[in-house]
């Protein structure tokens, strides 16, 4: 069964203006992957050249931060919903 | 690209570019087509040094998408301030970006506002573009 990924606005235009996705997986990575293989031009904004996810992309799974379960290995079951939430930073230096 | 800002939203930057010196401010960008409406001034939350860096938490960024769901226009993109610093993009902020959103830099110079620019992330996250910035 599919599960649902919540599209941040500045990631929409990647996902045909999709606010959500539906993909499948048995765990967030899975997901993650599953993702970013049918909207290829997100991988850059969401992983870093080592493949890492950066660090001001946030994930939820229902509303628990992934970082506080067991990461991208955290399992999923149905109905399950992922949300990507950016963090926004800058600075002058 | 280009970036409008309607009357007021300028102002409302500024001021609050000045209310949080020596500290950078930030806050959200609303409206649509590329017209800012209004501004949703935003706590800085970072814990790396204010005067020098902002961060927009997740929980005020998702209250961010949704003022602006609530009032019909769309998140159009972030401004924040450049304490005593040109209102150009770091490196910081350019390895921190989001595309597609406009990021309105002012700077703050002994408390008075100064510059104020707009910058878009290049689609390769290479660089910034300059954008125009108009105010209606």
């Amino acid at each position: 069964m599919p599960n649902t990924i919540n599209i941040p606005t500045p990631l929409r235009p990647f996902t045909d203006k999709k606010e959500s996705v539906e993909v499948s997986g048995g765990t967030v990575g899975e997901l993650l992957t599953d993702l970013t293989t049918k909207y290829d031009g997100l991988r850059k904004h969401l992983y870093t050249d080592e493949g890492k996810l950066r660090n001001f992309v946030n994930v939820y799974l229902n509303d628990e931060d992934i970082r506080y379960l067991q990461k991208e290995q955290t399992p999923v079951k149905t109905g399950d919903t992922l949300s990507i939430v950016p963090s926004v930073a800058g600075g002058c230096s | 690209m280009a970036l409008v800002l309607s009357d007021g939203v300028g102002a409302a930057i500024r001021a609050h570019g000045v209310e949080t010196y020596p500290n950078e401010c930030c806050g959200a960008l609303i409206g649509r087509d590329g017209v800012v409406t209004v501004t949703y001034a935003l706590p800085n939350t970072t814990e790396e040094g204010p005067r020098r860096r902002f961060l927009v938490r997740p929980s005020d960024y998702r209250e961010a998408e949704k003022r602006a769901s609530e009032a019909g226009g769309d998140l159009l993109g972030f401004y924040h301030s450049h304490p005593d610093h040109p209102a150009r993009p770091s490196q910081y902020d350019l390895d921190h970006a989001w595309p597609f959103f406009s990021y309105v830099i002012v700077s703050v110079h002994a408390g008075v506002s100064g510059d104020m620019t707009s910058w878009r992330l290049r689609e390769d996250r290479s660089a910034f573009d300059s954008e125009e910035l108009t105010h209606a």
